[in-house]
């Protein structure tokens, strides 16, 4: 089967609307994916017909919400290659999931004397958690720098490792696009002794993901930048690591039981799901991945790889030296991230004019303003590619570049 | 539909292109107050000399941003430069209110309330005398942007701020 780009568009309503009398080239998907109409009239339908609080209830709306909301983890267990359903862990988002391994594992295991190490590719959610905990615990945090052209510098791992109990790193740069060697990452992590936690948010979406290939401890992503809805994330982590640490929030739903004295958290992964969980989200998620594996992971993959090499093609032939295309520059280490630096106008104006020809990018520091301070941009313009763009899209970004570069020429 | 060219006037490129008092000063004699939009990373650095009148004998604009926020920047130093601190308080009231800013809809914010524009009516801007600086009104229709041609008058009102608390 080839890869329908139009098809698939026909599936995501937010996509036929106009803009000016336009079609609308959205390419800010590594913000927020949109999302197709399975994935809404799932969350309908469970609204209309199966709503009600998970688990504990005996009536049979609550079995059937339950019943939906634990399928949605098996679903998403199987999608990640996941060894048990037990290990996937619903949370907010990315950044909660984060949260939850700093708040749960680094603050049981970290402390005065300790190191982790983070790469400079980090978005904020991998760095801000802990730095806030190292405040607290005085442990150092050391820093996986970069080569020229984005991808991570390797030289110094294992010096950095020694004596580090736990690797962060981005499985793809939200910024740079750059793919990172998660295994060997993975291996050598191990070789010392530490522990490696994946922010996997942007390579989940668009690539096949398999855990346990990965030699992953932690996996942490969210659902609304894969065709889900906002509001839900997961966190995935090895059995046996999750079930040694002690809970994140309190509340609800996370106990065995509780007296005057004190508590008894539950088993995971109800330990770390406090309060009532995102539950037609949950479902929600669960029709996402489900219309991606009808697609087909390779299939989006590949169909990336083209988009983004005829986007890194077409962007140069068409704008020359005036526009800079930071990260990778062949498109297989790379996902269809691009972040753009068109000479002399600033990214924040390029968005404006890109704007009034109905180009959707994102102007900025994407959060992640130490792999900004690294490269020397105080913000870039980021295009997005993802399932439902084409090559009209891209060539839509590149008129709307030319005529920034003219809008703002002296 | 509001234009490209009711945002980026001929006047707003000016000043963007060739920026008027940018630089720095040295710390001390002048105060330093840096801005930032926490949304874009545009970075706004106010160096600032008053005299015993409290009259802003010397200011310079450093940092980095988007052609509002730098233009913006630019006119704002040229506006207040040889002008009393309570001058230039009154002038931020009015280019907020073109900014459609007010400062009883800031609400419960302490800091906003303080800058004292009594007397000024700040909702009728035609009457206050903002020259270049109201080149900036088409931003109002493009209300993204407004936190860009603003980050340099928050800026300068934090460094009024820390200069009279001493
Ligand atoms: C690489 C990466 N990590 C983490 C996040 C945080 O995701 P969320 O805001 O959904 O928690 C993002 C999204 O912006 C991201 O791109």
């Amino acid at each position: 089967m080839t890869f329908d780009v139009q098809a698939i568009r026909k599936d995501f309503p937010i996509l036929h609307h106009l803009q000016d009398g336009r079609r609308l080239a959205f390419l800010d998907s590594a913000a927020s994916s949109q999302r197709p109409i399975q994935v809404i009239e799932a969350m309908d339908l469970l609204y209309t017909t199966s709503y009600a609080n998970v688990h504990r209830g005996v009536y049979r709306l609550a079995e059937r919400a339950t019943n939906a909301f634990e399928a949605a983890r098996s679903k998403v267990a199987a999608f990640i290659g996941a060894p048990s359903h037990d290990e996937v862990v619903f949370t907010k988002n990315a950044t909660e999931a984060i949260n939850l391994v700093a708040g749960s594992w680094g603050r049981a295991n970290l402390g005065p004397g300790d190191a982790i190490v983070l790469s400079l590719l980090e978005h904020h959610a991998n760095i801000v958690p802990w730095q806030m905990l190292a405040a607290e615990k005085g442990f150092e945090i050391r820093w996986l720098g970069l080569t020229a052209d984005g991808q991570l510098d390797l030289t110094d791992l294992d010096r950095l490792l020694d004596g580090a109990k736990l690797l962060g790193v981005t499985a793809m740069s939200n910024v740079l696009g750059t793919l990172t060697p998660i295994r060997v990452l993975a291996d050598a992590a191990h070789d010392r002794g530490a522990l490696i936690l994946v922010d996997a948010c942007q390579s989940v979406p668009h690539q096949p993901t398999d855990v346990v290939e990965m030699g992953a401890d932690f996996v942490a992503f969210s659902g609304h930048k894969m065709l889900g809805p906002t509001g839900i994330g997961v966190l995935w982590g090895r059995a046996e690591l999750l079930d040694a640490m002690p809970p994140f929030l309190g509340g609800g739903g996370m106990i065995l039981n509780v007296t005057t004295e004190g508590f008894i958290p539950d088993a995971v992964p109800a330990k770390f799901e406090a309060g009532t969980p995102p539950i037609a989200e949950a479902v929600g998620l669960a029709a996402a991945i489900g219309y991606l594996e009808n697609i087909g992971m390779d299939a989006i993959r590949r169909h990336e790889i083209e988009l983004t090499s005829y986007a890194l093609r077409t962007l140069h032939e068409r704008l020359g030296d005036s526009l800079v295309i930071h990260g990778p520059c062949e498109p297989a280490p790379r996902g269809g991230v691009l972040s753009l630096e068109l000479l002399d106008v600033h990214a924040h104006d390029v968005s404006q004019v890109l704007d009034e020809h109905a180009v959707a990018i994102r102007p900025g520091h994407h959060c992640a303003k130490p792999l900004m301070r690294h490269l020397g941009v105080p913000a870039t313009a980021r295009a997005s590619l993802y399932l439902y763009n084409d090559t009209d899209d891209v060539d839509a970004l590149a008129d709307a570049l030319v005529a920034a570069r003219e809008f703002f020429a002296p | 539909m509001a234009g490209l060219e009711d945002l980026y006037r001929e006047i707003i490129l000016d000043h963007y292109r060739s920026p008027r008092n940018k630089g720095s000063l040295e710390t001390p004699p002048a105060h330093k107050t840096e801005g930032f939009n926490p949304l874009c990373g545009d970075e706004i650095v106010v160096y600032l000399v008053l005299d015993d009148n409290d009259t802003i004998v010397d200011i310079k604009i450093g940092g980095q941003g988007c052609s509002i926020s730098q233009s913006s920047a630019s006119m704002m130093s040229a506006a207040v430069k040889g002008k009393s601190v309570a001058e230039a308080r009154k002038m931020m009231a009015s280019f907020k209110a073109m900014m459609s800013i007010h400062e009883s809809d800031i609400g419960g914010d302490g800091s906003e309330a303080e800058i004292g524009i009594g007397g000024i009516d700040a909702s009728d801007p035609a009457e206050l005398k903002l020259g270049d600086l109201e080149a900036l009104r088409g931003v109002v229709k493009f209300p993204v942007r407004i936190k860009c041609a603003t980050l340099s008058w928050n800026t300068l009102n934090q460094a009024f701020e820390e200069l009279s608390a001493g």
